[in-house]
């Protein structure tokens, strides 16, 4: 059975100028122990089909699908209750911006603790024994000492190790991290994907990772499904999709690439692209 | 061959004031780098955060001023801490930031953006500035109905688009250029490239160009430096930088660099495979 499984999911916006398709019949589905990557450029939809299965949307937004099953619980039919105890605990989900995402007020390990003891009712000194576990897991030297500092009194990377911490807490079956890396200088981003990859080795996880960059898909994915505009232009495994290609989008992105430029211009995605919009694309 | 711009041995600390407990320490945010660029060509500067490469964008563009060293732009030894700012060199150096939505007013239509360098430094007629900002715009790739609307209207690379045509009012000889691709998106982030070659190869211009992406770098630059905690490491032409990396963090940051190709993809996968 199919850990995610998404069929035909459409998500709009209420806006003043009526309706906004966002995503528009996406389908999806992830195995256990498998890494997803969703490509896109901004507002191709690829967070905002995300954002809908954690439920965090605002007001505005209308979820409809055929089908949003997750472990075999039916996503669509749950209270935002019932909701709340998976969320956090069996799907859990990283952000772009690792500083922006924690809680400035609370120390670090207040924010890994307070999840434990939500989800998992530890006391307060088991709390405290998995939190330094869980610094010394995703790579923070003196974790003792950094249970209490600051978002502010530490680094971009570190900050983004926290919050992964945070995510892995109570061994979720779902990873989602939606640009994780986008933040952060290249020898940091190498470490995150490094240690992301290795967690979800290590401990059987499904992770989806939302990126616009074609060097982290060709860094950690297994499959990887390409969107533009809301719909799904290609999905394949990441061998097929660098090899060949099969929609002209992805060449497009593709050939976009500084390092596959063949002489002195870079092909642009109008250029090669389809102009005008694909068929079914939104205008 | 004429020179533009040309560093030597800059050094840059900033003084940071002691608070209540802490007593007031140095920063050495530059220290002491030498550089060069001839007309028409690109100097690269790649580092992470932290690595003085903006702080040295910053004293080429004569916001800040060096501790230490010498600056000639065009030859002229410039000096801003002493005898301050001619309108003159003011005009030679413009710089384009990383993020083209904070580095436009949201209050002011585009044609006063590209005419508020002439307003500013020039003596031109208001039908005057009108006409060359008009110009600016087509040369950028944008229309003369796009004069009278205001910066939320456009997509972040129409605004890098504006920005580059702002810093462009004045004919500058050196254009330094503040990672002006990383915040916009693949596809996007082609045209604007691009558009800056297409730009140097019609007006000769010289660039000097922050970025921490390895592979935009490779496709733009003519010479590269790399910055480590604000010492120059590696300073070579971009084919012996890339070619042959003798520095330890050069070699460090280009294997941190994700790789796209297949042949490092296929390799990841048997590795997973084996473990």
């Amino acid at each position: 059975m199919s850990l995610l499984e998404i069929k035909n999911l459409t998500v709009s916006f209420d806006t003043a100028a009526g309706p906004f398709m966002a995503v528009q019949g996406i389908d999806l589905s992830i195995e256990p122990r498998e890494v997803l990557a969703i490509v896109g450029e901004s507002g191709s939809g690829k967070s905002v089909s995300m954002l809908a299965v954690m439920g965090l949307l605002p007001n505005t937004a209308t979820v409809k699908a055929d089908r949003m099953a997750f472990d075999g619980v039916d996503l669509l039919k749950l209270s935002p209750s019932e909701r709340r105890k998976i969320i956090g605990k069996d799907i859990s989900m990283i952000f772009q911006e690792p500083i922006a995402s924690l809680n400035p007020c609370f120390t670090a390990g207040f924010q890994i603790e307070e999840v434990l003891r939500f989800h998992m009712g530890m006391d307060r000194a088991q709390r405290r024994a998995r939190a330094i576990e869980l610094m010394k897991l995703v790579g923070i030297a003196d974790p003792e000492l950094r249970l209490s500092s600051f978002p502010h009194q530490m680094s971009g990377g570190q900050c983004q190790r926290i919050m992964i911490a945070i995510a892995i807490a109570c061994n979720p079956k779902l990873l989602i991290a939606d640009e994780p890396t986008t933040a952060l200088d290249v020898t940091i981003q190498k470490q995150i994907l490094d240690l992301l990859v290795s967690l979800q080795a290590k401990y059987g996880m499904g992770l989806i990772m939302i990126t616009h960059n074609m060097g982290v898909v060709a860094e950690t994915a297994d499959r990887v499904i390409v969107q533009y505009k809301g719909r799904k232009m290609e999905e394949a495994d990441v061998l097929s999709l660098f090899e060949s290609p099969k929609s002209n989008y992805t060449r497009a992105l593709l050939s976009a690439l500084p390092e596959n430029a063949v002489g002195d211009r870079l092909p642009t995605v109008s250029e090669v692209m389809f102009e005008p919009a694909p068929s079914g694309a939104r205008a | 061959m004429t020179r533009v711009v040309e560093g030597k041995n800059i050094v840059r600390d900033y003084h940071v004031g002691g608070g209540l407990f802490t007593g007031p320490r140095t920063v050495h945010a530059v220290k002491g780098v030498s550089f060069n660029v001839d007309k028409g060509k690109t100097l690269a500067i790649v580092g992470e955060s932290g690595s003085g490469k903006s702080t040295l964008a910053r004293i080429i563009t004569l916001i800040d001023p060096a501790t230490a060293g010498e600056l000639f732009i065009d030859g002229k030894k410039v000096d801003i801490a002493r005898g301050g700012l001619t309108r003159e060199m003011r005009r030679k150096v413009q710089i384009v930031f990383q993020n083209p939505y904070g580095s436009l007013n949201p209050r002011q239509k585009i044609g006063d953006v590209l005419g508020e360098p002439l307003l500013i430094n020039t003596d031109r007629s208001a039908a005057d500035r009108r006409d060359l900002a008009m110009k600016m715009l087509k040369k950028v790739g944008l229309g003369h109905e796009h004069y009278n609307r205001y910066p939320h209207m456009f997509s972040g690379g129409q605004r890098q688009r504006i920005a580059i045509a702002r810093a462009l009012m004045l004919n500058p000889s050196l254009l330094v250029l503040d990672e002006p691709v990383s915040a916009l998106d693949l596809s996007v982030q082609a045209q604007v490239l691009n558009l800056l070659a297409d730009l140097q190869d019609e007006f000769q211009l010289t660039y000097v160009f922050i970025s921490h992406d390895l592979s935009v770098v490779r496709y733009i630059a003519d010479d590269v430096m790399v910055m480590y905690l604000g010492e120059a490491v590696e300073y070579g032409s971009r084919e012996e930088v890339f070619a042959d990396p003798k520095h330890s963090y050069t070699k460090t940051l280009f294997a941190a660099t994700p790789r796209a190709d297949v042949a490092s993809i296929k390799a990841r996968l048997a590795k997973k495979k084996a473990a």
